[in-house]
C-alpha cells in the first residue's frame, strides 16, 4: 500500500517555518534534503544517553556507540545490496567517496597515456577528481557526448570512447542538472567487456530511487546521506571487496591499523582499513536511522511519489509562455527523476531565485557545479532548478508556478 | 530577499541599460566574473586629463549585476580616478537605493571591481585589498 505522503510531512519540523512572511517551500533537496524528528533526535540521543569514541572501549556506553555505528553500515550495505559492511566505506560525501578512489585506485593503476572516460553530465566532484589525476599522471581524460537534444548520453559515444580501452569509466547514475537517469547497468556492461573497471556516481539516485550494486554490476557506487534525510558529512563509497582489498589507504593513522611498529604498520580490515581517526560516529548512526525511515516508506514508492509531481510540474510549466525546461520531458519519465532545471526567457537564474525566495519558496540558481553541461543549455549560463523529495506535495509546485507568475509580472510578461 | 527591491526603474535599466557597449583602444579595461552564479562584465573607459571622459560596460548578468554597471557607467563619468579608488560597499548602495543581502552583494558590487580593478591597473599600482574584497 503507498504510504501517506502528506502525512509524512509533519516528520520535517522545518516545513513549518515561514519565509518572507510565508509558509516555506521546499524546493532544493538535489542540493541537500531536509530531515525528520528521528534523524534529529537520533544525533541528540547519542550525544545525550551515550557519546564515547567506537571500537575501543570496553565500557558500556562504548559498547553501545560502536554497536550503533556498525549495525548502520549494514543498513546501508543492506540498502544497496551490498555483500556486507566491509563494503561500506564511509566518508563524508560523494566527493570524497571518488576522490578517495582517484587517489588510491587511480594512483596505482592510471599511467602515461591510460584513458580515464566520463561524462559531459557530471557533476564536478566526478570531474576536477580526474583531471588531477589525468594531469598528475600523463593519463588522458575523455568524454561521453550528450545527445543532439542534450538529454541523455549518446550511446554511440561511448561506445566509440571506450574503443580506447579506459582504464576505468566514472558516470553519474543520474544527472544533478537534467534528472537524466543513465542505464548504468548497460554502461557497466559495455565497460567491463572492454576491460574497464566502473564508477557510479549516485549521488541524486540513492536518495531517490531502489539501487542494487549488484544489479548494476558497478565496482564503485558513491553517495552522500545528507541528500537523504542523514546529516552532513556522512557518505559513503560502496566498493567491491576484492577490489578495495587491493587498494592502499590514502589516509593513515588511529582505527586504521592492525600493528603498528616504528618504521611500519598493516592495515586493518575492510572496511576501517579506510577510516583512518575518529569517525563521524553520530552521522553514521544517524544515516542508519535515516535508512530505516527510508526503507520504512519504501525506495519505489519514493521514486513512483517524486514521478507523480515532477509530471505534474512539467505539465504545468510547459503551458507557461517563456519557460523553457531541460532534460527528459513527459514522455521520458521512466527515466527521470524529481528534478527540473528550467529557464524563463530574458531572466537571470539569480534574479528568478531571488523573487522565488521573497514567495518563500527556496530553489536553486546557476551552473549547479557542472559548469561545462550548464554553459551549454542557456545564453545566461546558469539554470534555475526546482528539485523535490518525499516531502514535496502538489500545492507545493502550485506555489512554484505562483513565484513564476510573480516574476512574468516584475519582468512585465505577457 | 524582498521582491520590492526589483523596482520597475532598475528592471527598466537592465532590459535597456545605459553606456552598454565597448571602447575599442580603451585607457583602461577589466574583466571580471562571478563563478558562483556567472555574472560576468567588461568594464572600458577613456580619460581626459585625469577625469573619465567615456565608460561602457559589456557583459551578462542578473538584474543586480547590470542595472548596478548601468548605474554606475552614468555616476562616474566625469569622475577623476582618484575619487573612483575611494568608492566601497556603500557607495553601491546609495547609487541603486537598496541593499541587495548578503546573497546578492557581489553581484552589485561586480561593476565598481571591475572599474576600480581598470583604475589601478591604468596607474600601474596595485589593486588595494578594499577592492578585492569587493
Amino acid at each position: 500500500m503507498a504510504p501517506d505522503f502528506d502525512r509524512l510531512r509533519d516528520d520535517f519540523p522545518i516545513l513549518k517555518i515561514a519565509v518572507h512572511g510565508k509558509p516555506f517551500v521546499y524546493l532544493d533537496s538535489a542540493a541537500t534534503s531536509q530531515k525528520p524528528n528521528k534523524v534529529i533526535d537520533a544525533i541528540s540521543e547519542f550525544y545525550r544517553a551515550y557519546n564515547a569514541n567506537i571500537n575501543r572501549g570496553v565500557y558500556e556506553i562504548s559498547e553501545k556507540s560502536t554497536e550503533a555505528y556498525i549495525e548502520s553500515k549494514s543498513k546501508v550495505a543492506r540498502l544497496i545490496n551490498a555483500k556486507g559492511m566491509e563494503e561500506v566505506v564511509y566518508v563524508r560525501n560523494t566527493t570524497e567517496a571518488i576522490n578517495l578512489v582517484s587517489l588510491s585506485w587511480g594512483e596505482k593503476n592510471i599511467g602515461r597515456g591510460d584513458h580515464i572516460l566520463i561524462t559531459e553530465m557530471e557533476h564536478h566532484s566526478n570531474m576536477v577528481p580526474w583531471q588531477i589525476l589525468a594531469k598528475k599522471k600523463g593519463a588522458v581524460l575523455d568524454y561521453v557526448a550528450l545527445d543532439a537534444d542534450k538529454t541523455k548520453l549518446d550511446i554511440e559515444s561511448l561506445k566509440s570512447n571506450l574503443e580506447k580501452k579506459p582504464k576505468i569509466v566514472s558516470v553519474t547514475h543520474v544527472s544533478n542538472v537534467l534528472g537524466t537517469v543513465n542505464d548504468v547497468a548497460y554502461i557497466t556492461k559495455l565497460a567491463h567487456e572492454n576491460g574497464a573497471v566502473v564508477l557510479v556516481d549516485g549521488a541524486q539516485s540513492a536518495p531517490h530511487m531502489k539501487v542494487d550494486v549488484k544489479a548494476i554490476g558497478c565496482d564503485f557506487f558513491a553517495f552522500s546521506g545528507h541528500k537523504m534525510l542523514a546529516p552532513t558529512g556522512i557518505g559513503t563509497l560502496y566498493g567491491k571487496a576484492e577490489l578495495l582489498d587491493q587498494m592502499q589507504p590514502i589516509f593513515g593513522g588511529g582505527d586504521m591499523i592492525k600493528t603498528v611498529e616504528k618504521q611500519s604498520a598493516t592495515w586493518n580490515d575492510l572496511p576501517w582499513k579506510f577510516e583512518a581517526g575518529t569517525s563521524n560516529i553520530e552521522g553514521g548512526i544517524a544515516f542508519g536511522v535515516a535508512v530505516d525511515y527510508l526503507e520504512g516508506i519504501g525506495m519505489e514508492n519514493i521514486d513512483d511519489h517524486e514521478k507523480e509531481l515532477t509530471s505534474y510540474a512539467l505539465e504545468k510549466l510547459s503551458s507557461i509562455n517563456d519557460v523553457a525546461v531541460f532534460g527528459p520531458g513527459r514522455d521520458e519519465i521512466g527515466i527521470k527523476t524529481g528534478l527540473i532545471s528550467f529557464a524563463i526567457k530574458g531572466v537571470h537564474p539569480h534574479d528568478i531565485a531571488s523573487i522565488f525566495d521573497s514567495e518563500g519558496v527556496a530553489i536553486r540558481a546557476g551552473h549547479h557545479c557542472a559548469m561545462p553541461l550548464v554553459v551549454t543549455l542557456a545564453p545566461e549560463k546558469a539554470v534555475s532548478r526546482m528539485s523535490f523529495y518525499l516531502y514535496n506535495n502538489m500545492a507545493d509546485i502550485d506555489r512554484a508556478v505562483q513565484a513564476i507568475e510573480r516574476v512574468r509580472k516584475i519582468f512585465k510578461r505577457k | 530577499m524582498d521582491a520590492d527591491m526589483y523596482a520597475d526603474e532598475l528592471i527598466e535599466q537592465y532590459e535597456h541599460p545605459h553606456n552598454n557597449g565597448v571602447i575599442k583602444d580603451a585607457d583602461g579595461e577589466m574583466h571580471e566574473h562571478n563563478p558562483l552564479c556567472g555574472d560576468e562584465i567588461t568594464m572600458y573607459f577613456s580619460l581626459k586629463g585625469n577625469q573619465i571622459s567615456d565608460i561602457k560596460f559589456s557583459g551578462s548578468g542578473c538584474v543586480i549585476s547590470m542595472s548596478t554597471a548601468s548605474k554606475l557607467t552614468d555616476f562616474v563619468k566625469g569622475m577623476p580616478l582618484d575619487k573612483l579608488e575611494k568608492m566601497g560597499v556603500k557607495d553601491i548602495i546609495d547609487l541603486i537605493g537598496i541593499d541587495p543581502g548578503p546573497a546578492r552583494l557581489k553581484c552589485a558590487t561586480l561593476s565598481l571591481r571591475a572599474l576600480k580593478e581598470a583604475a589601478f591597473v591604468y596607474e600601474h599600482r596595485a589593486i588595494d585589498e578594499e577592492t578585492k574584497k569587493l
